[in-house]
């Protein structure tokens, strides 16, 4: 009934525009306060000892050595834990200190408050534990398929195992021409945010804790924090610090319970940072895969069926593996209409390292696997890769292997036609080493060197999926401000570099058509935001921010209605001024508003989706579906295996472009995430043992490793989402990664079916 | 933990003599990462950067002497024409900001056989300059290394700059990082020709416990080369000499690379490098 | 050394969360103001990142270890006396003992560039440096660029170009690029991603970073 604000209307730096960051001057000053800046008067240094092993059992722990080194103030065990003894992100299995047994390399085993961190470091040695040490299950397919394995958990080693059954796949195996399979595998990768865990404990005078940590989701953690120190939620009051990338590694809890029991125990302030090593062992990483797949197609090209097996390493808990599990299957076999389909899904514990969110989580491993088939089969049919893609495209009102239909514009056929139409780098400048493989280290001056390119298509739920009410909640509080209408927004949501708190403001503005917007900390004196994660906040804060600004403008319009006589349906704000359609200014906003502030807390919450049923994986489960497609070109030096990623172009479908800078920020750092994993980043586990956890042995890319890019960027709108928004943050990172492997294979002639990429996988001749 | 800044050479050598588990220090970019993370407790460090008589460098008689503290920035900067070989491998070590720091000498005190440096002072046949308060000795730079981090600095030595003849012919380095910056070699190999004496000198890094030379390939190199005539390399030549220079190495399985893969490389970085020293010496 | 001297505008929780309105540079330690940089907005204060950064008064909070020397060095050009462990590096000296936190640690050896500063105008990482070595020399951090309220022209041109997301690498990111800058005042643009390696970036903004650098150049 009021009317919507257009938002074509020209209020400076609201939606669609690129204003700058809130945050930015901050940053760029440094005085923007991270976690692990955190400090508090009389506060003591919280450390943590960790298993040295992957799998054994605890005989003893003696913290007497420790406790009476000088300086120490707590050394606390499991037996220390205030409350539940477990926790965990969707199912609780994690114990937040190890008791009788650990599961992995890097457990948490006990901990100590000192006053200086140098005094905790050396008090954890102290710590005497006796292990029996067990033999680890490190095999995922053994964990899945072998019932001699031992069982981690009493419930056996299968997290989930999720089927999808669609059509009839005998009849699709009948009627195929051509069938093409494969083996695939992607690594252990990891987030690297470059701020590390960190945050800081202090205890209140009512008993109680206050928490100041960078995280994703504040209310999950709550959820789990309050159980464990056995107080009431509103007992514990957590604030987001400032958060140095997440990139999903964020969403478990680190150090949160920790630190709290640490500051219950002493009644002192805790501080908590993770160094580079602890990080690599602090926190999840993302699943390997193991995927075995099978496609058949007619001659012309057409897909009739595709089966897969598809096994994820969930590592010694369960974190998100439920959820990923959920993603690999459903989205198994891409943005591709195929008639029939099995694909059975396994999510499994082992004594690796834990494995859970990360960017593009499930859809990742499975675009790897389902786009290296279309490779294959377009090498089978002679075929450009670009046209066995064209033919079994989605578009909107295809099916997808969940039996749901897709209701919004999906128009990946035009996509592909744009990538082909994107023009080519030109050939690398070989009298500049720096243009070739190698660059200044200086391995090649043209030898050996051979241009590849590939094209990666990849599919994305947005959103959590399967019957999650993963709503958001915002207050936008308006008043008159030193004489200008002033919005203050509160939310529960976690920026962690993603732009968020700019886009908020933007909203603001274009809804109650004012300049001045004030984001207030995040924390949880307000309802839950959910996570910041499946590219959800801009879709769900976005929303909750819009909806209660939608509220204050029909507050407005409601007393302004009484106040002025005009029917209230024909009111608008624009320009910080209440403006009727003939009568044009009725009052400047700041009058209007005089001492008595406006304000509406609202929660926004997304259509309903069904979980997949456990058997035929059917059931329309995601709530929001984006697609990103990507063109590869490199340049191999096929000698060394070294190599050197020239381009890297994007067609991406985002709905609508909210703020222009931030939108090509997360493309460009998705589709580097991506190529991370397709040629460098891999977590090195032997044996449940992790043999790389620093930066030197952890290569995450550089600005040499990170070519131009050519983005084109869609705006087909999504009826169900505020302003018609796709979340962006993680399609580019599922579709750079197999457009990066098909060009190498495009260069090489080599199957390559692992990622990362190494030098010797392509030195195909020293295996 | 003690912490000396002497401010005259004969004061560090007095400071080392008293005090032989006092660690010296130019750059701190090898050192301060093992004082970070608690793997090394030395009773003292030895800062060298206060001491005038080893910053920059000198030529004489067509040897270079290299400071101690001068930085790779410097090499880079100074010394491309004269020692082409060890301005490369200097521009592939670390990053900038390592490069302003890190030296050479720190390289060879800390002695890991992934030191950038290493290649081209074994195929140049540099030579460290050893003093204390004993007196002062000239090591060749082969003899300089003794295993894993383990080197023939005395503990009462200090290294005092490294002499390295100016190049008498091409010279190139190459290194194998799996990434395009900031990374580790897996394996690297410099060459330098030299045109009057008509020999060759090698050095492979990453390739065993110590950066080595590869003596058998260029003693074959020396004698095989059409040295006269300035004729093209011919493949078998090239790739005889990528062989035995691969035979030289005694690699490693490890996280940045496997045994395997470190022999291929230094092979086709042999013949590579080679090749494009040769066409330098034939079009010269 | 248990002095208790409190840093501008930083304090401990508790009186933090309370502030509203509060200095610019309270704001800027804490808040999120989506009006900032933008004309005619409010700055509302209070704690956007919750709780001041550290200060001198973490010396406080943490008993010096033994083997410490007192130092007096020279941090944006201001003179700064304080005891520090001797094997120290100059990156725990800055955000522990001196309050100035904008200098990150990524790593602490040498393989992310977070720690970035400037000793003598050269750029340097602070984790692989010693803290007693640098007495005599001129040390300039992320604080140390703006002068007042007037960006460095390097800090503007990141705003303007996004050239951060989560901004952790930004302090490293800006003070390379002012360092790399110094040295090559007209560096080409096909030389700036060589020179810019040493900064690592996960949210890998670096084409906008590449874009902010050519920006600045020229306007030092």
């Amino acid at each position: 009934m009021s009317a919507p604000a257009n938002i074509d209307a020209p209020t400076r730096d609201g939606v669609g525009d690129s204003p700058q960051r809130p945050d930015g001057i901050g940053k760029v000053t440094g005085e923007f306060a991270y976690a692990s800046d955190l400090w508090h008067d009389d506060m003591l240094w919280g450390a943590t000892l960790r298993s040295p092993h992957p799998y054994a059992r605890i005989r003893s722990i003696d913290i007497s050595a420790a406790l009476a080194h000088p300086g120490v103030y707590a050394v606390l065990t499991h037996e220390d834990v205030p409350g539940a003894k477990y926790y965990g992100l969707d199912h609780v299995d994690q114990p937040v200190l190890a008791i009788d047994t650990v599961r992995y390399q890097g457990e948490p085993v006990a901990l100590v408050a000192a006053e200086h961190p140098e005094i905790a470091r050396r008090a954890l040695a102290k710590i005497e534990v006796s292990y029996d040490v067990l033999e680890p299950l490190t095999d995922p397919r053994k964990a899945a398929f072998d019932a001699t394995a031992p069982a981690l958990h009493e419930h056996g080693n299968i997290v989930r195992h999720q089927p999808v059954r669609f059509g009839k796949i005998s009849e699709g195996q009948r009627a195929a021409e051509v069938v093409v399979r494969g083996e695939y595998q992607v690594g252990m990768q990891d987030q690297a945010f470059l701020g590390p865990e960190a945050g800081l404990a202090v205890p209140t005078e009512d008993g109680g804790i206050e928490l100041y940590v960078a995280t994703q989701w504040m209310h999950v953690d709550l959820r789990q924090i309050a159980p464990c120190l056995a107080l009431p939620e509103d007992k514990v009051r957590m604030t987001l610090s400032g958060v140095g990338g997440a990139f999903g590694a964020r969403e478990d809890l680190s150090m949160q319970v920790h630190a709290a029991m640490l500051a219950l125990h002493t009644g002192k302030p805790i501080k908590i940072v993770y160094n580079r090593e602890e990080s690599f062992f602090g926190h999840v990483h993302r699943h390997p895969a193991l995927m075995r797949y099978e496609h058949g197609a007619w001659r012309d090209g057409t897909l009739v069926y595709a089966k897969a097996e598809i096994i994820l390493d969930g590592g010694a808990y369960t974190s998100s593996t439920m959820n990923v599990v959920a993603n690999a299957a459903s989205l198994g076999v891409g943005p591709y209409s195929v008639p029939h389909i099995e694909i059975d899904t396994y999510g499994v514990y082992t004594n690796n390292p834990p494995c859970g969110a990360m960017r593009g989580f499930g859809a990742v491993q499975a675009c790897y696997g389902y786009e290296s088939q279309m490779d294959r089969l377009a090498a089978e049919l002679d075929m450009h890769p670009l046209e066995v893609r064209r033919i079994n495209a989605i578009s909107q009102g295809s099916v997808l292997a969940n039996g749901q239909v897709v209701d919004t514009p999906a128009p990946l056929a035009e996509m592909l036609d744009r990538l082909a139409a994107t023009p080519q780098p030109e050939p690398a400048d070989q009298t500049d080493i720096r243009n070739l493989p190698g660059g200044a280290a200086n391995t090649t001056h043209g030898e050996g060197v051979r241009r590849g390119i590939g094209y990666g298509v990849g599919l994305k739920n947005i959103c959590f999926s399967e019957g999650a009410d993963d709503y958001s909640t915002a207050r936008v509080r308006l008043a008159a401000v030193g004489g200008e209408p002033t919005a203050l927004v509160h939310t529960a949501a976690a920026e962690v570099g993603q732009g968020l708190v700019t886009l908020q403001g933007q909203i603001v503005r274009t809804e109650l058509g004012i300049e001045r917007v004030v984001i207030a900390p995040a924390d949880t004196q307000i309802g839950d935001a959910g996570s910041t994660s499946a590219s959800r906040q801009s879709y769900m804060t976005g929303g909750a921010v819009k909806v209660a600004c939608e509220a204050v403008r029909e507050m407005i319009f409601e007393r302004a209605a009484d106040q002025f006589g005009v029917p209230a349906d024909e009111l608008s704000l624009a320009g910080g001024k209440i403006v009727a359609q003939c009568a044009g200014v009725l009052a400047a906003l700041a009058d209007f508003l005089g001492t008595e502030p406006i304000e509406a807390v609202r929660e926004f919450h997304h259509r309903p989706t069904q979980r997949m049923d456990p058997v035929t994986g059917q059931g329309d489960s995601h709530t929001q579906l984006a697609l990103c497609v990507h063109r590869a070109v490199v340049d191999v030096d096929v000698e060394l295996g070294l190599l050197k990623v020239v381009e890297l172009a994007a067609v991406q479908d985002v709905g609508k472009v909210l703020h222009r800078n931030s939108l090509e920020g997360q493309i460009h750092g998705g589709t580097a995430q991506g190529l991370g994993l397709a040629v460098l980043e891999e977590i090195q586990v032997v044996d449940g043992l992790i043999r790389n956890p620093s930066f030197t042995d952890y290569l995450i890319p550089t600005i040499l490793d990170m070519p131009p890019m050519r983005l084109d960027i869609l705006e087909n709108p999504d009826p169900h989402a505020p302003y018609g928004l796709r979340g962006a943050g993680e399609p580019p990172t599922l579709s750079s990664t197999p457009a990066i492997a098909a060009a190498i294979r495009d260069a090489t002639g080599l199957p390559l079916t692992r990622v990362p990429i190494g030098p010797e996988d392509i030195i195909h001749s020293v295996k | 933990m003690e912490f000396y800044r002497p401010t005259s050479w004969r004061e560090a050598l007095e400071i080392r003599a008293a005090q032989p588990d006092a660690l010296p220090i130019t750059g701190g970019t090898d050192v301060m990462v093992e004082l970070n993370f608690d793997r090394a407790r030395p009773a003292a460090l030895l800062d060298l950067t206060g001491v005038p008589e080893i910053t920059g460098w000198s030529e004489r008689e067509g040897q270079i002497q290299i400071g101690a503290s001068m930085s790779y920035t410097a090499i880079i900067a100074e010394l491309a024409d004269r020692l082409p070989c060890l301005a490369l491998a200097a521009r592939t070590v670390g990053s900038p900001q390592i490069r302003n720091r890190g030296t050479a000498a720190g390289n060879l005190g800390a002695g890991s056989p992934a030191g950038d440096s290493h290649p081209p002072l074994l195929a140049t046949g540099a030579k460290v300059h050893l003093e204390s308060v004993r007196g002062s000795r000239e090591l060749s730079i082969d003899q300089f290394y003794l295993g894993v981090k383990r080197t023939a600095l005395e503990p009462d030595e200090l290294i005092r700059s490294i002499e390295v003849p100016a190049a008498r012919g091409p010279q190139q380095f190459a290194k194998i990082g799996t990434r395009n910056a900031m990374v580790i070699a897996v394996c690297s190999f410099a060459i330098a020709l030299d045109a009057g004496s008509r020999t060759v000198g090698t050095g492979l890094g990453s390739a065993a416990p110590t950066p080595r030379q590869a003596t058998d390939a260029q003693d074959f190199l020396a004698e095989a080369l059409p040295w006269a005539d300035r004729d093209p390399l011919a493949e078998e030549l090239a790739n005889r000499f990528g062989e035995l220079v691969a035979a030289a190495a005694v690699p490693i399985d490890d996280v940045r690379g496997s045994a395997r893969y470190r022999r291929h490389a230094l092979a086709v970085l042999a013949r590579r490098t080679l090749g494009w020293a040769w066409e330098e010496y034939r079009c010269a | 050394m248990r002095s208790r001297r409190k840093f501008e505008g930083r304090q401990p929780v508790s009186e933090q969360r309370e502030q509203i309105g509060a200095s610019r540079r309270t704001f800027l330690v804490g808040g999120l103001s989506a009006g900032a940089g933008l004309a005619g907005a409010t700055m509302l204060g209070g704690s956007g990142t919750a709780v001041a950064s550290q200060s001198t008064e973490l010396a406080a909070a943490a008993a010096p270890p033994p083997d410490t020397r007192k130092i007096t060095l020279t941090v944006n050009g201001q003179a700064r006396t304080t005891d520090v462990d001797t094997r120290a590096s100059l990156l725990d000296v800055l955000r522990e003992r001196i309050g100035l936190t904008g200098t990150k640690k990524g790593c602490n050896q040498g393989a992310c560039g977070a720690c970035t500063i400037l000793v003598d105008g050269d750029r340097t990482l602070a984790c692989l440096t010693l803290a007693a070595r640098y007495e005599q020399r001129e040390i300039t951090t992320i604080e140390g660029l703006a002068e007042g309220n007037r960006l460095h022209p390097v800090q503007q041109a990141f705003i303007e170009r996004d050239g951060f997301q989560c901004g952790f690498c930004t302090s490293g990111q800006i003070v390379s690029a002012v360092g790399l800058l110094n040295e090559r005042p007209d560096v080409p643009d096909a030389e700036i991603p060589e020179l810019m390696s040493g900064n690592l970036c996960r949210c890998a903004a670096y084409p906008n970073i590449t874009a902010a650098i050519r920006d600045a150049r020229g306007e030092g």
